[in-house]
């Protein structure tokens, strides 16, 4: 995209989805960010990387969204100053990828107000930094588990609550810090990195060609939205595209992977609304869902299904008529259960009003994904900047702007619907030909982008080509990191017996956050 | 609640119209619970700790929940206390932020301490492997009684896998 009144000098990068890549000055960072602010765009994401041994300098990169697609601009860091300009004052949604920029790459972002450690906790020591070249991962390090500072809320009668990293269900591990009066919530604090598994430096280990089942595995809910915008920037930087039946199936897949995880939170949603019916119900039409995905694809959640070039996978008639009429059955249950949803006035009682994030809290902390759809931000990829199929598609958009609880289930029922419209007509439609062409060589500092709506919202990979078709610098982007701290607005006046309801109707990533 | 009662009752028709697998599964399901009541002569508890994973493995293991595998029926409860537990279920690669969490869990759990590594990850560090940030399984960590492969092992994997452990420890 193009920053308004922005002087620099930009290159459209190849591939599915309209990007630009250029190189600006520590002056063009602050401006670009500002210009974008002021013209209604966001911050996607924002990662660094060593480029000591081409070029000598290490490098940080944001990637913004305006209404003509991407922008990442790349700010080039002296080894002697490791800082570059704070971006966290005009986007609060940078200050957490500034620290895990500062625990992985060890550059300070220069005026941020929040310079505690993210990411590490005491595994490495606080003058080693994982991404420069000189690190040894396998090196033994003896693990520290250094104390966190949390903001203490002091007054009379005020107390913390401390939940995690190990909760009581079967979720993601991840640290939540209360500080209560009686049971109202005065504040959370949410501290994470505990899912860390050195993803990024791992995507190093890797060539281009291979790194797909990584990314698959960053976030396992969402591992067809990894996979595919893996793939989209490993097509980007290798200029090759994949063919269209491939681009159907990709299709095909991801909205399968969104209704599964609607099924199943809508489903735990009740459950937490104190509705087990709901559960039973639900989690059993996401186990009808799972097992003809396995039937189709291969495998339950599709992993490794999504490859750069094209699919590993097919579907032959006798799966696309078993799609058909599936999807047709778990929509007619899907509109009973939303009437007893409506109906149920004590699970109403619980869904209304509660978490609420105002569309102005929202958009000016940059909620993404569903759940901004469900406070009044109405961004989704498929309908802003949609990649083959959804050019043939027309995907209906859900919004809503009440923010609470009962306005992200209402989101959730209308694209579970949606998607099982969209599978429908995918396999009615899709196209014939090869699932998979032949790659190419990557050239050495080849980039390439990848950016697609998930169902959590929007997942970015970049990935820089190395020599010998390897993974110079890869980074996958999980849209958790812009709505993790919306979540702390969202519990605050509420009550600690809600705040399970509340997480869950956001559900976010631990594991596609921590990298 | 009219629409509740009537839903219930239909879905009561729809289970009975499962898949195929159907029958089978029943079998292995009066087997499984026949072998926890033998070996283990009571209820089976089980404190599931996710030490890093990427999430897939816990969707399977609450996928056992769903009517379908109905692992409450069987006599095997998921806790939230580790105190309660008979056996630790361990996903992930242990990442070194999970390492001493994992350890405390493990340390709180009474004997017998059964230890189920599910998954890839968990079994050697899977893809992840072990690194600065990963100790590269749950063996690594505990002593691992059952490691079940798979990346994740689909719901009835997960349920042998437990099995195997409770047969281990008490022949």
């Amino acid at each position: 995209m193009a920053i308004s009144g922005l002087a620099i000098s930009d290159r459209r990068l190849a591939g599915e989805m309209p990007a630009t890549l250029a190189r600006v000055t520590a002056e063009q960072w602050l401006d670009a960010a500002r210009r974008v602010h002021e013209t209604g765009g966001r911050l996607v994401a924002l990662w660094g990387a060593d480029r000591r041994d081409d070029g000598g300098a290490f490098s940080i990169h944001a990637a913004y969204a305006g209404s003509d697609g991407l922008a990442i601009l790349e700010l080039p860091v002296a080894e002697e100053e490791e800082t570059y300009p704070d971006l966290s004052a005009i986007f609060p949604c940078a200050a957490r990828m500034q620290r895990a920029v500062h625990d992985l790459l060890g550059l300070v972002a220069q005026g941020a107000a929040d310079l505690r450690p993210w990411l590490r906790h005491g595994a490495w020591r606080a003058n080693e930094f994982p991404l420069r070249r000189e690190f040894d991962p396998e090196a033994y390090r003896a693990n520290a588990f250094e104390a966190y500072p949390f903001v203490r809320v002091a007054g009379d009668g005020v107390h913390e609550i401390p939940v995690g990293p190990i909760h009581a269900g079967v979720i993601e591990p991840g640290h939540f810090r209360f500080s209560v009066v009686g049971e109202k919530v005065l504040r959370l604090e949410e501290r994470f990195g505990f899912a860390h598994k050195g993803i990024d430096r791992r995507f190093a280990d890797f060539t281009v060609a291979e790194g797909y089942r990584l990314a698959g595995r960053c976030c396992g809910d969402s591992t067809v939205a990894y996979a595919w915008a893996y793939a989209q920037a490993a097509e980007a930087l290798l200029e090759v595209a994949a063919p269209p039946r491939a681009k159907w199936l990709r299709g095909l897949m991801l909205e399968a992977e969104r209704i599964a995880n609607h099924l199943g939170d809508l489903g735990a949603l009740g459950n937490d609304g104190g509705f087990g019916f709901a559960l039973a119900q639900f989690s059993r039409l996401r186990e009808d869902w799972l097992r003809l995905c396995d039937e189709a694809f291969g495998h339950r959640l599709m992993m490794d299904r999504v490859v750069p070039g094209g699919v590993a996978a097919d579907v032959g008639d006798a799966i696309r008529a078993s799609i058909a009429a599936r999807s047709e059955a778990i929509e007619r249950e899907a509109r009973t259960l939303r009437d007893i949803f409506d109906e149920h006035s004590g699970l109403q009682d619980r869904f209304i009003t509660a978490g609420r994030v105002t569309p102005e809290t929202a958009r000016l902390l940059g909620l993404i994904g569903l759940a901004g759809r469900a406070s009044g931000q109405a961004l989704d990829l498929r309908v802003d900047f949609p990649a083959e199929p959804y050019t043939r598609l027309a995907v209906k958009k859900a919004g809503h702007a009440g923010g609470d609880v009962a306005a992200r289930v209402r989101v959730r029922f209308e694209e579970l619907l949606e998607s099982l419209r969209l599978v429908r007509e995918i396999a009615a439609s899709l196209p014939e030909g090869a699932t998979r062409v032949e790659l190419p060589h990557p050239a050495a500092g080849a980039f390439g982008v990848g950016w697609v709506e998930g169902w959590r919202g929007e997942v970015l990979v970049a990935i820089e080509a190395g020599e010998g078709g390897r993974i110079r610098r890869a980074h996958a982007h999980d849209p958790s990191w812009q709505n993790w701290p919306v979540v702390e607005h969202a519990i605050m006046g509420n009550i600690v017996p809600d705040f399970p309801l509340i997480n869950k109707s956001f559900n976010l990533a631990y594991s596609g956050t921590d990298g | 609640m009219i629409p509740i009662l009537l839903k219930i009752l239909r879905t009561g028709v729809v289970t009975e119209k499962a898949p195929a697998a159907r029958e089978e599964w029943r079998t292995r399901a009066a087997e499984i619970d026949a072998q926890i009541l033998r070996l283990l002569g009571r209820a089976l508890v089980i404190r599931e700790v996710d030490a890093g994973s990427c999430n897939a493995c816990e969707l399977e293991v609450n996928a056992l929940a769903n009517p379908y595998y109905n692992i409450e029926g069987m006599g095997i409860k998921l806790t939230a206390s580790p105190r309660h537990a008979d056996l630790l279920l361990v996903t992930g690669p242990v990442a070194k932020n999970m390492e001493e969490p994992l350890r405390a869990a493990y340390e709180a759990m009474p004997a017998p301490k059964l230890v189920v590594a599910l998954g890839d990850c968990a079994k050697d560090g899977g893809i992840f492997g072990a690194s600065y940030a990963t100790c590269g399984g749950a063996s690594k960590v505990l002593p691992v009684d059952v490691t079940v492969p798979g990346c994740p092992p689909p719901p009835l994997a997960i349920l042998e896998g437990i099995l195997a452990a409770v047969a281990l420890r008490k022949p």
